[in-house]
């Protein structure tokens, strides 16, 4: 068991009141397991991925808390978390392509960034070489300027950079939403080849796009309104899904083959409930053409098959 | 109605204009009367470029935009404001379209000062109710609200009332829906159908393929400014013939097929495509290789 996350709640400060982002998710990722996450917008995805490995100032620990490898990550704590920056937990972020520092060249900037953690640059130098090439980057770019590299060139820096240590976790947060189709299959092919290759153990995906998590995931979480709505292998997310709203937010992807004048698809009517007051009970009854008096109890994230959880009375 | 005949565009980059670079070359279409003509291309194509060229935000370098038989280009003052009235654009990002301390809807109140300064307050605001619900808002819901009361997919049928209301003929709808949450993108999708269907033409500017082929009558794909292959949708997607639109078909994540069940080297990109147009069926042109 890699990481468990065990009834993790973070709130964001703001002036408004708490805004419960993230209310009560408790999930694990195996070993070698590439786990998906998706969601609307505004669903708590990046707040679950950031405070994995970082808590900004306008985050606040709630409860709950997470374990990677057995041992206890000090979430709360910004200078206990440290420790594992980089060596055990590490991410890629969201826009990585403007994550690089524009004004050192791209070899001095992660000399930089290792010194900090104390490795020494020179002794990572041939493995970092190695890599660069295992992604089809030639070692120039090491002597390049970020404004030099294109969108996807970046976006593989960032991942070589963020996996040099061969983390336990890497978070990669909308890896491949910014690339065009050719890049973005490279890339995420890449990511099942580190870990294939050992040089992550686990990685968490974050990403609006359910169909590039049915290339590269085992399995596939889906976020709704800051709970957890449905946990399965990716299969079967995408093949057997039991959640209404994993089965809405599929049915309104248009796939090449599909045209509205033969096949009109339809969206999902109303919007997510405000994170500041959220509702008791399913947050997802309002929108739910299922939707019945029991949902006002908030159902349970059980587990209705081996290696499913649904978070719904009906499923 | 809409035409463009050898359109090319060079912009100067570099110190003092120094470096030319050639973002769309020689591209030749056509868009018709309730059709709508998915204009695809990866990032750097020059799609953009050729939707601010019929919106006259850029001059072109060569060649002739036309729309009903007029030069677009040389149009000035009137007659740029009548082809206002029947041309007009949504862009890619709703809250960067909305002045942020404007409420939202003062956009449709200046397509009243601007445009019909003489209509009687009760039959506009009747009219902006109509525009409204063509575009599936309430009323209620976004007027006197300021944009970021609003949602993107609110903000971007809004911005399509807008050009409702001039009684347009063509919209050039330029990545409208990338910004969009899954949830909300096909309902804007679908009220494109639906206003093709009242007669309205639309050039649809996208990177995404399905989203090109859910919507469209005609694709157009672009790569490096050029177009490779055009032709009728079940053309181009049922037998695409251009190693171009071959890779980029394969590259799309879809629900139904796996990219590792590809057998390998259809992603093989080492083709330059510079060949001439050429008709290898009806209505559907080519662009093959000098070389083959």
């Amino acid at each position: 068991m890699s990481l468990a996350v065990d009834n993790l709640q973070v709130y964001y400060r703001t002036l408004r009141g708490d805004c419960h982002a993230l209310d009560g998710v408790t999930f694990a990722v195996a070993d070698g397991e590439i786990m998906g996450l998706a969601g609307e917008s505004g669903c708590g995805k990046t707040t679950l991925g950031k405070s994995l490995i970082r808590l900004d100032g306008r985050m606040r620990l709630v409860g709950g808390g997470a374990a990677l490898d057995g041992e206890k990550l000090p979430l709360g704590n910004d200078k206990a978390m440290d420790k594992f920056r980089f060596h055990e937990v590490s991410i890629v972020p969201q826009y990585a392509m403007s994550a690089l520092n524009p004004i050192r060249k791209v070899g001095r900037m992660i000399s930089e960034v290792l010194g900090a953690r104390g490795v020494s640059y020179d002794e990572t130098l041939p493995e970092l070489r190695r890599r660069l090439g295992l992604v089809g980057l030639d070692e120039n770019v090491l002597d390049m300027y970020p404004i030099e590299l294109s969108g996807g060139m970046k976006q593989r820096v960032v991942m070589v950079l963020s996996t040099l240590l061969d983390p336990s976790l890497l978070i990669a947060d909308e890896l491949t939403s910014a690339l065009d189709v050719s890049s973005q299959k490279a890339v995420s092919e890449m990511l099942v080849e580190f870990r294939d290759r050992g040089f992550v153990k686990s990685a968490i995906v974050i990403t609006h796009d359910l169909a590039v998590l049915y290339q590269i995931a085992d399995t596939i979480l889906v976020m709704y309104a800051g709970k957890l709505a449905e946990k399965a292998p990716a299969e079967t997310i995408v093949h057997a899904p039991r959640h209404p709203y994993t089965k809405m937010l599929l049915a309104s992807l248009p796939e090449v083959g599909v045209t509205y004048s033969e096949q009109r698809l339809n969206g999902i009517p109303g919007r997510p409930p405000s994170l500041f007051d959220p509702p008791t009970g399913c947050r997802f009854r309002h929108r739910c053409p299922l939707a019945s008096e029991k949902c006002l109890e908030e159902p349970p994230f059980v587990e209705i098959e081996p290696g499913h959880h649904v978070a719904c009375w009906e499923a | 109605m809409l035409t463009l005949e050898g359109v090319s565009k060079t912009y100067k980059t570099g110190t003092f204009g120094g470096k030319p670079l050639d973002a769309v070359r020689d591209v030749s279409f056509a868009v018709r009367p309730g059709e709508v003509v998915s204009l695809i291309g990866e990032s750097g194509s020059g799609k953009s470029t050729i939707g601010k060229m019929i919106l006259r935000l850029l001059p072109p370098t060569e060649g002739l935009v036309s729309f009903d038989g007029m030069d677009v280009t040389t149009l000035e003052r009137g007659a740029l404001k009548g082809y206002y009235r029947r041309v007009q654009g949504v862009f890619q990002d709703p809250f960067s379209s909305y002045n942020p301390i404007f409420k939202a809807d003062r956009v449709l109140e200046q397509v009243k000062d601007g445009f019909f300064p003489r209509v009687p307050r009760g039959e506009w605001d009747r009219k902006v109710e109509e525009a409204l619900h063509s575009v599936s808002l309430n009323p209620g819901d976004c007027l006197n609200k300021y944009p970021h009361q609003l949602s993107g997919g609110q903000l971007q049928r809004l911005l399509v009332a807008r050009a409702l209301l001039l009684e347009i003929e063509l919209l050039v709808a330029d990545e409208i829906i990338s910004m969009l949450d899954a949830s909300t993108r096909i309902d804007v999708l679908n009220l494109l159908g639906d206003l093709k269907g009242r007669g309205l033409g639309i050039l649809f500017i996208t990177h995404d393929l399905s989203l090109g082929h859910y919507l469209s009558d005609r694709i157009v794909i672009l790569r490096r400014g050029r177009i490779v292959e055009m032709g009728g949708t079940e053309r181009v997607f049922g037998n695409p013939l251009h190693p171009y639109t071959k890779m980029l078909l394969a590259s799309v994540p879809q629900l139904h097929r796996k990219w590792s069940d590809e057998p390998d080297g259809v992603t093989d990109t080492s083709f330059d495509g510079a060949g001439e147009l050429v008709e290898v069926e009806e209505d559907h042109l080519v662009a093959l290789e000098d070389s083959a």
